[in-house]
């Protein structure tokens, strides 16, 4: 009987750093026993051996900025029987997606030589407003260690385990000092979803909400607290709007916040 | 006279979305023209309205590949522009995330995207087929150097414990014996990273490179240093936009950078080797030596063989921080209170050459204006007359290899596409 065939896999990058398909190479451990069960079949920044689709399994990394691009994640999805989108550009827009909070006529004012070269939409998107999407990995970067699980997840035939609590349950776990309880540090650990390991906070910093929102946050609470230790509402505007901008929980939590402040 | 297009539309093995085409007429190159199509992101445009202190996370988003580079040299800026002194012994846990930092990027370089080229792959995963102990070597080297960044930074892919003034937190004692111990373990790969490396074939060319790196009087640069040019000055970093110019070009979403008056120029680890040879350690100069390098390498090629070298460095430059680690009293130093309008430049080694960053701040230490120019940029240029070079020399070659050539002499120097492409400001398209 013939050995069945491995299964496809195709990695794909929009608009974004190219530091998630990173983290796919940063497996250094797995990476060659990976691609001894599944055919790494089109992975531009690894290889320039391009086998044509379909394929069983699309990583997609990066936001939809262009015309162009808005049509080519269409044929991406037409080729894969799995579309899983990974980081926060795929599933939020991205640090990209500020644009679509900007007062058009700033940016258009601004200084440029030849804008004529250049074609752009007005708006960065997750990758989910385009087409559909099967799956997704949150964070800016993503974890090794739940790409890992995706992969494995993937050739066992299951669904990954992919937890939506908050990064406040994985940082109790790992046995670290609240760092607003005993510092007195902003931490948006309580509404972004867990995933990185609660990294920020066992390193003396508050979260800064880099895996987006999660599953069920208690935003006006989060605002009234974040307040009380003594951010402006600029700066809690600000830090709903960085890596996870146009996720819609940071985004009306920025928005939210911004009303207090009196700005438009 | 018969007329020639090459082109690629869609380059592999480098670092985001960027495409070329030569086109010539008998033996003469018309145009080389290294196109980035990477759509632009604006970082520019939305830093402004930001605080001082958010740029090292925000920055860090331009590359996935080299974000401490970014946190580098933004973190200088800010500091030069606040009149922050960072203690000495912050400079050095810096320096040896730095160090880190190259490591991962040469040996990612090295392994998975240059070696395919010289030894006929498409990739490093077929690559371990017939070679397993090489790529094997390859990702060791590239796991230490993971290692040192997520021993200080947190994790490797945007690092989360940089800060202006120094760190959040500073490693234990017992954090830093353990990675005294994975770069001890990676000296004797980086010293067969160079021997294995420089047994490839390497065609006898050099190229007439004005190279341009930071030098300073007693380190190999990384985090700080002078401007320095092989055509004979040095400028100080506050200087950089008045020797050098960046200028838009209709096929590239990339500026180009040359200097003022004279043209294109490279930036990188053929730049850095030549400029500053003398300061490396004994023991790589005498692997230098003994891979049958001269102090200056004009040969495009060997890019690989001084990318190895500077990994070499890198281990040991790292080693010996770890080694001389003693716990720092404070994690950063104070910030001033309120923060005063100022401006201040940051440059920094990143693996692929000079980053440079200015921020002009307002009142409270919001950002008026920022000025990034990316090392690949820089080199886009002078990659341009890299390809025109080569066509003119071999053209002789059938299509396939002379396309497969240039994409090899596109990857000699590394380009980051991702970083090049990111400063455009936006014209806006309506569906």
């Amino acid at each position: 009987m013939p050995a069945p065939a491995k299964p496809r896999l195709a990695v794909w990058k929009f608009a974004s750093c190219d530091g998630c398909q990173l983290t796919m190479l940063n497996l250094e451990d797995e990476l060659v026993a990976l691609a001894d069960r599944l055919e790494i079949a089109n992975f531009r920044e690894a290889s320039s051996a391009v086998v044509a689709g379909p394929y069983d399994l699309s990583l997609v990394e990066g936001s939809i900025t262009t015309p162009e691009d808005a049509e080519r994640i269409r044929e991406v999805r037409a080729q894969s029987r799995v579309l899983v989108t990974i980081g926060a550009c795929a599933t939020a827009g991205g640090i990209q997606a500020l644009r679509n909070f900007a007062h058009l006529d700033d940016f258009r004012r601004a200084v440029y030589a030849h804008p004529e070269f250049i074609e752009t939409l007005a708006t960065s998107t997750p990758i989910a407003d385009h087409v559909i999407v099967d799956g997704e990995l949150r964070g800016c970067p993503i974890s090794p260690r739940q790409l890992r699980e995706l992969f494995s997840a993937f050739l066992g035939h299951r669904s990954p385990d992919l937890p939506t609590e908050s990064v406040c349950a994985e940082c109790k776990r790992r046995g670290n000092v609240c760092v607003v309880v005993a510092r007195g540090i902003p931490c948006l650990g309580p509404v972004t979803q867990t995933g990185c390991g609660a990294l920020c906070p066992s390193y003396h910093r508050g979260c800064y909400g880099c895996f987006g929102p999660q599953g069920s946050p208690n935003l006006p609470s989060m605002l009234d607290h974040l307040t009380a230790l003594g951010m402006t509402p600029p700066e809690v505007t600000r830090v709903f709007r960085t890596f996870n901008a146009a996720a819609p929980a940071f985004r009306a939590a920025a928005d939210r916040a911004s009303g207090l402040s009196g700005a438009p | 006279m018969t007329e020639r297009t090459i082109r690629v539309d869609y380059l592999a093995r480098v670092e985001g979305e960027g495409a070329f085409r030569l086109r010539m007429t008998g033996g003469r190159v018309e145009e080389a023209e290294l196109r980035i199509f990477e759509p632009p992101r604006f970082f520019e445009a939305f830093l402004k309205g930001r605080s001082y202190a958010e740029a090292p996370d925000i920055t860090a988003r331009i590359c996935g590949i080299c974000p401490v580079a970014y946190q580098m040299s933004s973190t200088q800026a800010m500091e030069r522009a606040l009149g922050l002194r960072v203690d000495p012994a912050l400079k050095d846990l810096r320096r040896l995330l730095y160090c880190g930092e190259w490591i991962e990027s040469h040996a990612l370089h090295i392994y998975l995207l240059h070696a395919p080229d010289f030894l006929g792959y498409p990739d490093a995963i077929r690559l371990a087929k017939d070679h397993p102990e090489a790529v094997a070597r390859g990702l060791a080297l590239k796991k230490a150097g993971n290692a040192v960044l997520e021993t200080l930074g947190g994790r490797s892919v945007h690092p989360i414990n940089v800060r202006v003034g120094g760190f959040y937190r500073v490693p234990t004692r017992e954090e830093m014996d353990r990675l005294r111990s994975v770069l001890s373990g990676a000296l004797a790969e980086a010293e067969e990273t160079v021997r294995f490396v420089s047994g490839f074939p390497f065609p006898p060319v050099e190229e007439d490179y004005e190279f341009v790196a930071l030098t300073s009087p007693d380190e190999y640069p990384l985090g700080e240093g002078t401007v320095t040019s092989s055509a004979g000055f040095t400028v100080p970093p506050e200087r950089f936009e008045e020797v050098f110019e960046e200028s838009q070009v209709p096929y590239s979403h990339a500026l180009q950078s040359h200097r003022r008056k004279a043209g294109a120029y490279l930036v990188g680890p053929l730049a850095r080797y030549a400029l500053n040879h003398d300061r490396l350690t004994p023991r790589v100069r005498q692997a230098a030596r003994d891979a049958g390098l001269p102090p200056v390498v004009r040969n495009p090629d060997q890019s690989i063989v001084v990318r190895a070298l500077e990994v070499l460095y890198a281990v040991e430059e790292g080693l010996r921080l770890a080694e001389a680690y003693r716990v720092p009293p404070r994690p950063a130093v104070e910030m001033p209170d309120p923060v005063p309008a100022a401006e201040g430049v940051g440059i920094t080694e990143a693996p692929r050459g000079m980053l440079y960053h200015r921020y002009r701040l307002g009142e409270g230490g919001i950002i008026q204006e920022a000025r990034i120019v990316a090392p690949t940029s820089q080199n886009q240029a002078r990659i341009e007359e890299d390809l025109r070079h080569l066509a003119e020399r071999t053209p002789d070659l059938d299509e396939a290899r002379l396309t497969s050539a240039l994409e090899h002499a596109i990857r000699n120097h590394d380009p980051c596409i991702s970083c090049a492409t990111h400063f455009l400001k936006l014209d806006l398209v309506r569906q």
